[in-house]
């Protein structure tokens, strides 16, 4: 149940689009990897028996680094790098799949032997087309500096930055805990359809949590940012100090908060994260595996009303820098801008390669896997709802009694039947069109193909979210990103505990 | 597994050599491996299967108060020479911490104490896809309305961790682990729609593992009894948590009591150690030593013994869970309840965490409720640890006059941890360890039910 986030023939060296240091393609030996090319056609050659449609080998290797503070001091410093490789044969709709931490020669024969076991038929008789690379692949995320050339007193100096802004915000502020986690993941992939292609992704997170005290009345607030970016994102805007305000106000804030009403009321949902509505409500219902298989609530839904007619939503991963985006997908397809729902109508699904060739469907480039421990999924990007015409005053001033929320926590769907329900943080009575008192969070909870029906106003405002989005789905975590502008829900129904 | 004890030992011991060479004043290692083996079937068919081999290393050191962590997963001298120099360097980066350390070495684990936790037996391909294939099967024969699958799937996996640190200790122990789940969706008529659930059996020996014929069939009850599921009013009612959803409830407990949220100030229990926080007939256990469980270990995350700490004893919050570190910031001693990943600093978890079963079976606490919600599934993160703030997504079945009268879906049941403790009226004596959690079924005296 969803919640809710390396290599050619003709004896050239692997060629690999990468996307880091210039802003242009550049070729990467393949021993990055520590590994020759004819190994990899050897593995690949190995798999590729008459009854498997497609196989690839996926390579890896990351570098996470994260940096930690509480009670004022940086504390906590850790290092990983990781790197491994994962073989999967596809034969209809079964799918082989082995993985090693290990790259040698014999551990990817291993992995390719496990692989083709799905295949059921003997080794090597077919051959390898020409190699290429993908078509019309981006540069998304040209850092001018990789994140691992960051030295950890930079870090370091980042948090201290914030634990001062956070205790300078309010008095009540007894807690301030603050990370920066970046990652430099470089990947490669080829297939048995020729294709061979990599790329370069880093990716990077600052979190700050404060709480805030009053006598016995203790309350957290939580925020951060991050994406695709380089280091300095964090001192551009003066972003890093911001989002230690906007923690230390939301715990501030909730010092106030009162009960949060239970039952079915109109709702307004602001900018940004709280598109998270959209990820649960129909994006994870949109993936192509679950309608393939006929488990989705909106499996034939295609061509029919799901929302009303002033939804549209796109899923969108070559959006630059954002912490969902990608040059290719973990298959090597070129990310694309995926239409969901055109005007309330059903339009489309996201998918990989199993999927969209058992559907008869396109690739639309969502095809991803955690690692090269996982395998490939159809997996949201940056999905979010495009802008409409209302003003959002107007929005908050339609509603007579109801709730005005902001900003969230987790959600999570039940793929089959459509529940879905997402938490708000931060939230507001709305009292005859005026937004009056904080309330405490409550989780809200809906049916998927219903609740976009109840959406009737629209604003102009859309706004993306600021980089801090993780899907959960099979136990595999993928970054995404989410954006929705200010929006009126007529009726779902809110978890609070007064009546 | 492919590397001996041995030669894992050995690995471990060295690094220690080495980062005391770089002028490290203490340090750990630990050293992991594992082989896993996972078969998707679904509608019959091969859906996936999986193979893996894995292992990974992860040290910390400290200098003085200073101290830094990495892991790495390739094993090369290379490799370990820049870990070490790494890891050094990312040290002399941070602050001091007057806390930091290992555990004081008179703590250490003095034995390793056969835990029954592995089993060697392996599970060869063939067998996974007949068990799972068996066991869907089941699930498909039990009613036409059974239509679909999400699949079945059956895991085996292995592993082997050795953890060393500069006080001399040189821990190594084994574990298995195998598993069985069936996920059935069933389509009622038009108006009812589609449903999923599912069941499962886990366990540390193979042979422990409960049949698939068995497991199919109770994963397409749990699944056909959610058809027609509808909405109710929002009100206030009893809710009874089923053991599954109960589990949930006590995470939530452990989340309060670890002494890193404690010293944190994010615990809506702090300050009540001693206090009566449940009602009186709630004890609640945490025990890392039971015999084949899957929460047992025989030492923990820094090789301090495990052992049984009382958490709730008669209502009354008995104990924390913590480690070396945050029992410092506490001013109290470890209950060996450190978790490691590999090349991160310790953190706290539960082992085995449970309630300590009652005499009323699941049917008596039903029968003891005119109308109410018997929760089933619990769905999203509105969970507040800090404040207790509870409100969460639920599916399950209305209670009238004592018998469950419908399915219910599509509502929030909200409260507050501190009360639902303290509104704990029965607790079932149907204990079953299926996980690190486990708990009997519960009934709370009142929630707040959101719906219609």
């Amino acid at each position: 149940m969803p919640c809710l986030v390396k290599r050619s023939s003709l004896a050239q060296i692997l060629v690999v689009v990468l996307s880091v240091e210039i802003m242009s393609e550049q070729v990467v030996p393949f021993e990055h990897f520590a590994l020759e090319e004819r190994e990899v056609e050897q593995a690949l050659a190995r798999v590729n028996v008459r009854a498997v449609d497609y196989a690839d080998v996926y390579f890896e290797s990351t570098i996470s680094e994260s940096v930690s503070m509480e009670e004022g001091i940086v504390k906590r410093a850790v290092k990983s790098i990781s790197q491994g490789a994962g073989v999967r044969a596809t034969a209809g709709e079964k799918t082989g799949f082995a993985y090693s931490d290990e790259l040698s020669r014999r551990d990817l024969e291993i992995a390719a032997d496990t692989a083709r076991y799905i295949a059921d038929s003997p080794e090597g008789d077919v051959t390898v087309p020409v190699t290429h690379r993908p078509a019309g692949t981006h540069n998304l995320y040209p850092l001018e500096r990789p994140l691992t050339d960051v030295a950890t007193q930079e870090r370091v100096d980042l948090l201290n930055l914030i634990d001062q802004e956070a205790r300078r915000y309010d008095s009540r502020i007894t807690k301030v805990m603050a990370s920066i986690n970046t990652n430099h993941k470089v990947m490669l992939v080829a297939t048995t359809e020729g294709l061979r292609a990599g790329d370069v992704q880093p990716l990077s997170r600052l979190q700050v949590t404060c709480i805030a005290e009053e006598g016995t009345n203790r309350q957290v607030g939580t925020f951060g940012g991050g994406g695709r970016v380089a280091f300095s994102f964090y001192h551009e805007q003066d972003r890093a100090r911001a989002y230690a305000r906007e923690a230390a106000r939301q715990a501030i804030l909730n010092l106030d908060a009162v009960d949060a009403p239970a039952g079915i009321l109109p709702v307004v949902l602001g900018g940004g994260w709280p598109g998270i509505l959209l990820h649960e409500a129909v994006g994870h219902g949109l993936e192509a595996d679950f309608n393939r298989k006929k488990t989705s609530a909106f499996s034939n839904l295609i061509g029919q009303r799901v929302a009303s007619d002033v939804c549209t939503i796109v899923d969108d991963g070559t959006l630059p820098s954002r912490r969902g985006s990608l040059n290719i997908d973990d298959e090597g397809t070129p990310t694309t801008r995926t239409v969901l729902i055109e005007n309330g109508i059903l339009r489309g699904y996201i998918t990989d390669r199993l999927n969209a060739r058992l559907m008869g469907i396109p690739l639309t480039g969502n095809g991803r896997r955690e690692d090269f421990r996982s395998v490939v999924l159809p997996r949201m990007t940056n999905t979010f709802m495009l802008a409409g015409t209302s003003e959002p005053e107007d929005i908050l001033r339609s509603v007579k009694k109801g709730l005005y929320a902001v900003s969230f926590g987790g959600g999570q769907v039940d793929i089959t039947n459509g529940k879905f329900v997402f938490s708000a943080s931060e939230a507001y009575l709305i009292e005859d069109g005026q937004v009056t008192k904080p309330i405490k969070g409550a989780t809200l909870i809906g049916s998927g193909p219903d609740v976009l029906k109840q959406v009737s106003m629209v604003g102009h405002d859309l706004q993306l979210d600021s980089g801090i989005g993780t899907c959960g789905k099979e136990g595999q975590s993928v970054p995404v990103g989410v954006g929705l502008p200010t929006i009126r829900i007529d009726e779902i129904t809110v978890g609070g505990t007064s009546a | 597994m492919h590397e001996s004890p041995e030669v894992l030992k050995i690995l471990a011991a060295e690094l220690i050599d080495r980062v005391k060479v770089h002028g490290a004043t203490e340090a750990d290692v630990m050293v992991a491996e594992g082989d896993s083996l996972s078969v998707q079937v679904r509608l019959a068919a091969v859906d996936r299967l999986s193979k893996a081999r894995e292992k990974s290393l992860g040290i910390r050191v400290f200098f003085g108060k200073r101290s830094a962590s990495a892991s790495t997963s390739d094993f090369s001298e290379s490799s370990l020479k820049q870990l070490v120099t790494d890891t050094c360097a990312l040290a002399k980066a941070v602050a001091e911490d007057e806390t930091s350390g290992l555990p004081e070495q008179a703590a250490m684990a003095t034995d390793v104490p056969d835990l029954d936790l592995y089993d060697p037996t392996t599970m060869p391909v063939e067998e996974a896809i007949d068990v799972a294939q068996r066991a869907e099967r089941a699930a498909l024969d039990v009613d036409p309305r059974v239509t679909n699958s999400e699949g079945a799937e059956c895991d085996s996996a292995y592993g082997a961790v050795v953890l060393a640190n500069t006080h001399g200790f040189l821990g190594y122990h084994r574990s298995s682990r195998f598993s069985l789940s069936v996920a059935p969706v069933v389509e009622g008529p038009d108006d009812q729609g589609m449903q999923r659930d599912y069941w499962y059996t886990v366990s540390r020996k193979r042979h422990e593992l409960e049949g698939p014929e068995s497991i199919g069939r109770i994963a397409a009850e749990r699944t056909l009894r959610r058809l027609g599921a509808r909405k109710v009013g929002t009100q206030r009612v009893p809710v009874i948590f089923d053991p599954e959803t109960a589990g949930s409830v006590l995470g939530h407990l452990a989340s309060a009591v670890s002494g890193y949220s404690l010293y944190k100030g994010a615990s809506f229990l702090l300050g009540q150690l001693g206090k009566p926080i449940a009602s009186q007939h709630v004890n609640v256990e945490d025990n890392g030593c039971l015999p084949g469980k899957l929460g047992s270990r025989p030492f923990d995350g820094e090789g301090l013994p495990t052992r049984k700490t009382m958490i709730l004893e008669q209502g009354v919050l008995a104990n924390y869970l913590l480690d070396t570190y945050s029992g410092r910031k506490l001013g109290m001693t470890s209950t060996g309840n450190a978790s490691r990943s590999i090349g991160d600093n310790p953190t706290v978890s539960p082992s085995n965490l449970f309630f300590h079963p009652g005499e009323e079976s699941p049917d008596e606490i039903i029968q003891s409720v005119t109308q109410g919600l018997y929760v089933t599934e619990l769905i999203g993160f509105g969970v507040n640890v800090v404040t207790g703030d509870y409100s969460r997504g639920a599916s399950g079945f209305w209670i009238e006059n004592g018998e469950l009268a419908y399915p219910v879906e599509e509502v929030t049941i909200s409260g507050n941890l501190k009360q639902m403790f303290q509104d704990i009226e029965s607790i079932g004596n149907d204990l079953v360890f299926r996980g690190k959690l486990a708990s009997p079924t519960i009934r709370i005296r009142e929630m707040m039910v959101g719906g219609h």
